[in-house]
């Protein structure tokens, strides 16, 4: 590339040809490169989660006796409540950093690093930063119950059986 | 028909014969001769000349200079410690591939892969401990080695981006240790997984108390591109194995192969001059003529990369001085250090099993649930916040040693361990602090508690704002510029921040892996732990 070129294209009058094709070679080039590179950077990320369904039948009312003590489900992070105004589900999974909460006479306490958590799910003690979610619940047509842990709730709303 | 072997200097063994053709018989006859010189360039390192030929002609020789100071080759210069680091990472990944050929990485095959490497496959608990091992030496120098960079100003200008590169590799040996820690699928190792990619999520607990995690959710992608899933399973376990066994060891021989040719770049090991050497005494005077032993009688040539190495022009019509050629001098260091690498590797794995627990079981978490110990530092300030204490802070420390060589402003050749006596007060004095302070914080927060035991229904945002680590982070940044103002001057400010948080990092390390038991509570011994 002569000088004379390189100061045609400095004033910003005129373009050389040189100067407009190696340019648009780069931008093509790094353009290219950038939309293969969120091509490949997409992939690490599954469209559909592997896993349980967020939604399961977890066995008729009767299962799960009335009464003050959180139930666990057996393969599900969860605790059934059975009041006798209805039942709710409390998540198990501690909101600091996802141990599974273990129910005392008082509430829940987690094991990795010491949150404490009411009988409603709600902080005592952090670390922790968030109460323990309740998931949304609802009863089939056979009569069992279902839980919904991708749909949290606000504490205290619970399923009445009819 | 004459031969085409024709060694590069005269010193080749068996020259008679090169350059001719020789019968069948005789060909053969000196088979092994043709195939030495064949194999390596130049012939026996009997002379300087020879000696420098030997590094400059070997592709995995060259990686030294043909000659280096006499000074570099010190102990107390480097301890060794990068050649330790990487004769640790070499033994790892040889043992490491031992493993791949039992190892299956799938939920149900895992852990029984594990156990017949351990008590069925012929060597096969040997040879796990020493892949254990290694990568804890590996650690350990990793740390050592960037401590003793920094300690001796070995950082600054022109090093500043080597620096930066050790600093990912880094982060890469504790990546690598991270993932290995999964493998096994045990169930400390699934917990702490859940508690690693937890701790990844955590940028959720400020978003979550800002009310952006619906836009922004930086802390669930992590997770989500860690584990593959919501939760720890066979997507997490193939992803950490590929990271394990691919990814990192392939991204840490780019970067330690970048490392070591910009230390040649960066013209070798940081060294005081050599005047100034000779004033500390670690140099005799200059000899009459420096020639001598440099160049032995006849040369005409120097056989030297000093014209592409950036700095000062190198003398003209001298020979380097002070310096010995790299063959076999700094060679037998490497191996030294390498042996005594090894060795440490040998005799843990001889004393010490590498722990196996039962199989993981998502429903019943390990209590405690503990990292490596080198993550127990971090493991200890989540349990006051988890973004605070697993990322943030980190993210900082990482980001602040980065800045260190670009924000220095006093201009040193490095090489002087704490910048001489000022340095070494304020470093003592620093350590100190880091001390009282980390274990000041401490106590008060094992014997009282935090703001959520005063004010139950405070605000997330305060915890995450003013919590243990944050307060330790203030007080060590306050020091050190005070140590800024009264000093005026950067390596100073550098030196007390980076002891004091050394210092408060190895004291929440200890408290982390001694006085943690279940629960996260505070005990003197593991024998106070409730039996259960």
């Amino acid at each position: 590339m002569t000088d004379e070129k390189r100061s045609a294209a400095k004033d910003g009058e005129v373009v050389g040809r040189r100067d407009f094709l190696s340019t648009a070679a780069t931008a093509t080039t790094a353009g290219t490169m950038a939309f293969a590179g969120i091509g490949i950077a997409r992939m690490p990320k599954p469209g559909v989660m592997p896993g349980q369904s967020a939604s399961a039948k977890i066995g008729p009312p009767g299962d799960f006796p009335e009464g003050d003590a959180p139930i666990p489900v057996p393969g599900k992070n969860l605790f059934i409540v059975h009041h006798a105004d209805g039942v709710c589900a409390i998540s198990a999974i501690c909101t600091h950093l996802g141990c599974l909460v273990a129910p005392t006479p008082n509430g829940f306490d987690c094991p990795c690093h010491g949150s404490r958590f009411a009988k409603d799910g709600g902080l005592v003690q952090g670390p922790a930063g968030a109460a323990l979610p309740w998931f949304e619940m609802t009863q089939a047509p056979d009569g069992q119950l279902i839980v919904h842990t991708d749909r949290t709730v606000a504490a205290g709303t619970k399923l009445k059986l009819g | 028909m004459s031969g085409s072997i024709v060694g590069p200097d005269e010193n080749t063994p068996g020259k008679l014969a090169d350059d001719e053709g020789g019968t069948f018989v005789q060909n053969l006859r000196r088979l092994p001769v043709l195939a030495h010189n064949a194999t390596f360039r130049t012939g026996a390192a009997t002379s300087d000349r020879a000696r420098m030929l030997k590094v400059f002609g070997n592709l995995w020789m060259h990686v030294h200079s043909t000659r280096i100071h006499v000074r570099s080759l010190r102990f107390a210069a480097t301890m060794g410690l990068g050649v330790a680091a990487l004769a640790a990472f070499l033994v790892a990944t040889v043992t490491g591939i031992l493993l791949m050929v039992y190892y299956t990485p799938s939920v149900e095959g895992a852990y029984a892969s594990v156990k017949d490497i351990h008590y069925v496959v012929p060597t096969g608990r040997f040879i796990r401990n020493v892949h254990r091992w290694s990568a804890h030496v590996m650690v350990i120098a990793v740390m050592a080695h960037g401590l003793r960079v920094f300690l001796t100003a070995s950082y600054k200008k022109p090093r500043e981006f080597n620096w930066v590169v050790g600093l990912g590799l880094l982060a890469m040996t504790l990546g690598l240790s991270f993932t290995g820690y999964l493998l096994p699928w045990d169930q400390l190792a699934f917990w702490a997984a859940t508690i690693g990619a937890n701790i990844a999520a955590s940028p959720r607990e400020l978003t979550d108390a800002l009310g952006v995690t619906q836009y922004a959710d930086i802390g669930g992608l992590s997770k989500t591109l860690l584990l593959g899933a919501n939760e720890v399973g066979q997507p997490a376990l193939v992803r950490f194995y590929l990271l394990h066994v691919m990814v990192l060891p392939l991204a840490t021989v780019a970067f330690v192969a970048v490392h070591f040719w910009r230390i040649r770049k960066d013209g070798g090991l940081a060294r005081p001059t050599d005047e100034q050497l000779r004033t500390r005494g670690e140099l005799p005077e200059a000899p009459e003529n420096p020639h001598r032993d440099a160049f032995p009688k006849g040369s005409t040539k120097t056989y030297g990369l000093m014209a592409l190495v950036k700095g000062r022009t190198p003398w003209v019509g001298r020979g380097p001085e002070n310096t010995v050629p790299a063959y076999p001098n700094a060679l037998r260091a490497e191996v030294a250090v390498g042996m005594v690498v090894v060795m440490i590797c040998l005799l843990l794995a001889v004393l010490s099993d590498a722990p196996l627990k039962e199989m993981a079981n998502a429903a019943i978490p390990e209590n405690p649930a503990k990292a490596p110990w080198y993550f127990l530092g971090v493991q200890e300030l989540v349990s006051y916040s988890a973004f605070m204490g697993g990322v943030a802070l980190p993210g900082l420390a990482m980001v602040g040693l980065a800045f260190i060589p670009f924000l220095d402003r006093e201009r040193e050749p490095g090489g002087v361990w704490f910048s001489g006596h000022l340095g070494t007060r304020v470093f003592v004095l620093s350590a100190l602090l880091g001390f009282v302070v980390t274990v000041g914080i401490e106590v008060l927060v094992i014997r009282y508690g935090w703001l959520r035991n005063w004010f139950p229904d405070i605000h997330q945002l305060w915890i995450i704002a003013i919590n243990a680590g944050t307060i330790m982070t203030a007080a060590f940044a306050a020091w050190s510029f005070g140590v800024l103002r009264k000093t005026r001057s950067t390596r100073m400010a550098a030196l007390s921040l980076v002891s004091a948080v050394l210092v408060g990092f190895l004291v929440l390390t200890w408290i982390g892996t001694i006085h943690r038991g279940p629960n996260w509570d505070f005990f003197w011994s593991q024998s106070e732990w409730p039996k259960h």
